[in-house]
């Protein structure tokens, strides 16, 4: 064979590193720009070096939020994963119900997110709200917006209300992908459900389970937009994430450098954590 | 072990079947012998695969039953019947390793794993995965895993019959050959009764001792490889099986002998039939020879196959195929060709000519 050297191929490429330059690079430049700078306002900038990286990591305030959004993204996939699997197990695989339960399972996911925020918001309120008033009248004293316990339970049922659906149509998809053979075999093999769960039904789902796991910590990760709405980070700062957190730095108190500091740190948590769930889930995969 | 017995056997996929057409399985009434290697042979969507399903039990029949050494096994679930089977496609179970596969359907069962070890052992020498056991199985090429999937049937010492369905659809043609002589060489060695289900012919002929073959919901003939070859039941029997196929021509019956096209032809059986509709001659292409006289045909073709040459001649239209050694000189246009008696016979309606009637 012989190679032909075409180097005009190049300016094919062209498109879409524009693109990628202008919705990915330069604006993560601008960031990384403001992060090594301190500014007096008057849009005159000088040289900070690492401080700002060194300032953010060395915060009780960062590490105490980056610990309220460990935990936040921890609790959500321990219920949201095994829940939408088990959702999924129980669905029907063929027949008329098939179309309507994916239909109810999408639903939560079609809604906006500061819509969901404000739903639970009303939904919760001690007074007038449906889950607040019941908990209330059946002698829980449940309050959300006073106690940080109550914003912890609110905003994770919340999160797992909108969010497990994604789980349980990704596992579900896995499911009907299943051959019957695998089945008819099991059951000739005489192998208990117990068993056709973890030596079929789990293998032939953990690709997706992966993508599962990989989307939810990714999305849990950055969210915002629903706990501000629920609770706005309190009370006090309980459930305030890392991403309210960075809100309020960079938008409440207008410390760009800070801000694009926190940024770039919080970014590469979410690109390690991503790298290091994907290898050890894939790990077996290479054997 | 055991006899497989099925009685007055029909399924239907059908909530309300009416027609006999709604039936995928018309009336079936077949013996299975202890031990015997059998095979399955049909075209796409005769009902091969739904028998198959209604023996292992994966299937409930609509009506008739199926007996295991005379015992009703009929309303019985699988994983109690003591049978095994290997899918088309080859079915592991990708995260345990190839012991582990092995020693599934025992340890599902609760044998003790002081039993299992040596079980498991023994069987995987016995299909050549001795060094693969601490493998992953999902490592395995098809025919390791239709290999490990035969296993999983062999490794149970309460096997009644071991079924394939179409097992060696998705292996390489080179490696096809091997695994069906492994086959048939384990059915030698473990005397398991052995259904094997496909469309081809070659495994079929090659692998059973005795060959079933189905069409549209019907079995046409139980046999030996030579029985299917040499005495075709029926016209479908003769075109389905042999490469090419019997030659089937309309014909007339007078007096107790054959005519074609008003040639009188010889037959065996055709002092048995009585002038009817529906007539026809079938001899199988290696029954035909070319000759000074008898039916004159024109040559159309002539294709090699290697050590004979298929000659395609025609009579008005009509196909005749003919074999002939290599190396013959195959006359340019004209040419007369005689049928070999005691391998041409007539058929009514599509069934052989015995005894008067059509059986």
């Amino acid at each position: 064979m012989n190679k032909i050297e075409n180097q005009k191929a190049w300016f094919f490429v062209l498109p879409v590193l524009l693109l990628v330059a202008f919705n990915a690079i330069v604006p993560l430049m601008t960031v990384v720009n403001y992060s090594i700078q301190e500014t007096f306002g008057d849009n005159t900038f000088f040289w900070a070096g690492v401080m700002w990286f060194e300032d953010v990591l060395h915060s009780e305030r960062f590490h105490a939020a980056l610990g309220r959004q460990m935990i936040f993204t921890f609790s959500i996939l321990a219920i949201e994963i095994p829940l939408g699997v088990a959702i999924a197990l129980t669905m029907p695989r063929k027949g008329f119900w098939v179309p309507v339960c994916l239909v109810l399972m999408a639903l939560p996911l079609l809604i906006p997110y500061n819509v969901v925020g404000a739903m639970w918001n009303i939904f919760a309120l001690p007074d007038i709200g449906l889950l607040g008033r019941t908990l209330n009248a059946i002698g829980f004293d449940y309050n959300f917006t006073r106690q940080p316990g109550d914003a912890w339970f609110t905003l994770i049922l919340m999160d797992v209300w909108h969010w497990t659906s994604l789980v349980v149509l990704l596992a579900y998809a896995g499911l009907v992908s299943i051959p019957d053979a695998y089945y008819q075999a099991a059951k000739i093999d005489g192998a208990k459900p117990f068993a056709i769960f973890r030596y079929i039904q789990l293998p032939k789902m953990k690709r997706v389970l992966t993508i599962a796991v990989l989307l939810r910590f990714m999305d849990s990760f950055m969210i915002y937009t629903e706990p501000f709405v629920l609770t706005g980070g309190g009370p006090g700062n309980s459930t305030t994430l890392l991403s309210i957190d960075l809100v309020k730095v960079a938008l409440g108190q207008f410390d760009l450098g800070p801000a694009a500091a926190m940024s770039l740190i919080y970014f590469l948590i979410i690109l390690l954590m991503s790298w290091v769930f994907y290898t050890v889930m894939m790990r077996n995969e290479a054997q | 072990m055991a006899k497989i017995t099925l009685q007055g056997l029909r399924h239907s996929y059908m909530p309300n079947p009416a027609e006999p057409s709604d039936y995928a399985l018309q009336q079936l009434d077949v013996d299975w012998e202890d031990g015997g290697a059998y095979a399955l042979l049909g075209p796409s969507g005769c009902g091969k695969t739904t028998l198959l399903n209604i023996i292992s039990g994966l299937l409930t029949p609509s009506h008739g039953q199926v007996l295991f050494d005379g015992e009703d096994v009929t309303q019985l679930p699988p994983d109690q019947r003591h049978i095994a089977q290997v899918f088309q496609f080859p079915v592991v179970y990708d995260t345990m390793t190839v012991y582990d596969n092995l020693a599934f359907p025992l340890r599902n069962r609760g044998v003790p794993e002081a039993e299992v070890d040596p079980r498991v052992r023994e069987i995987a020498e016995m299909i050549d995965l001795t060094d693969m056991l601490d493998n992953r199985a999902s490592g395995l090429t098809a025919d390791g895993k239709q290999k490990i999937s035969l296993g999983r049937g062999l490794v149970r010492t309460d096997v009644n019959v071991i079924m394939f369905d179409e097992p060696l659809t998705v292996i390489d043609p080179h490696l096809k050959w091997q695994l069906r002589s492994k086959l048939k060489e384990l059915h030698q060695r473990v005397k398991t009764t052995m259904i094997y289900v496909t469309h081809d012919q070659t495994e079929a002929l090659t692998f059973a001792d005795k060959v079933v073959v189905m069409k549209d919901g019907q079995v046409v003939q139980i046999g030996t490889p030579v029985e299917l070859f040499e005495r075709p039941q029926h016209t479908f029997v003769g075109h389905f099986i042999g490469s090419p196929g019997m030659n089937v021509l309309p014909c007339e019956v007078k007096g107790g002998k054959a005519f074609y096209q008003d040639i009188e032809i010889d037959s065996w059986n055709a002092g048995e039939a009585s002038d009817a509709a529906g007539l026809e001659l079938g001899v199988r292409p290696e029954f035909v020879s070319l000759s000074e006289s008898g039916v004159p045909v024109e040559i159309a073709k002539v294709s090699d196959a290697g050590r004979f040459q298929i000659v395609d001649a025609r009579r008005s239209d009509q196909s005749i195929k003919l074999l002939v050694p290599e190396g013959t000189l195959i006359p340019e246009k004209h040419a007369h060709l005689s049928f070999a008696a005691d391998h041409t016979q007539v058929y009514r309606d599509g069934w052989l000519v015995r005894g008067g009637q059509s059986v």
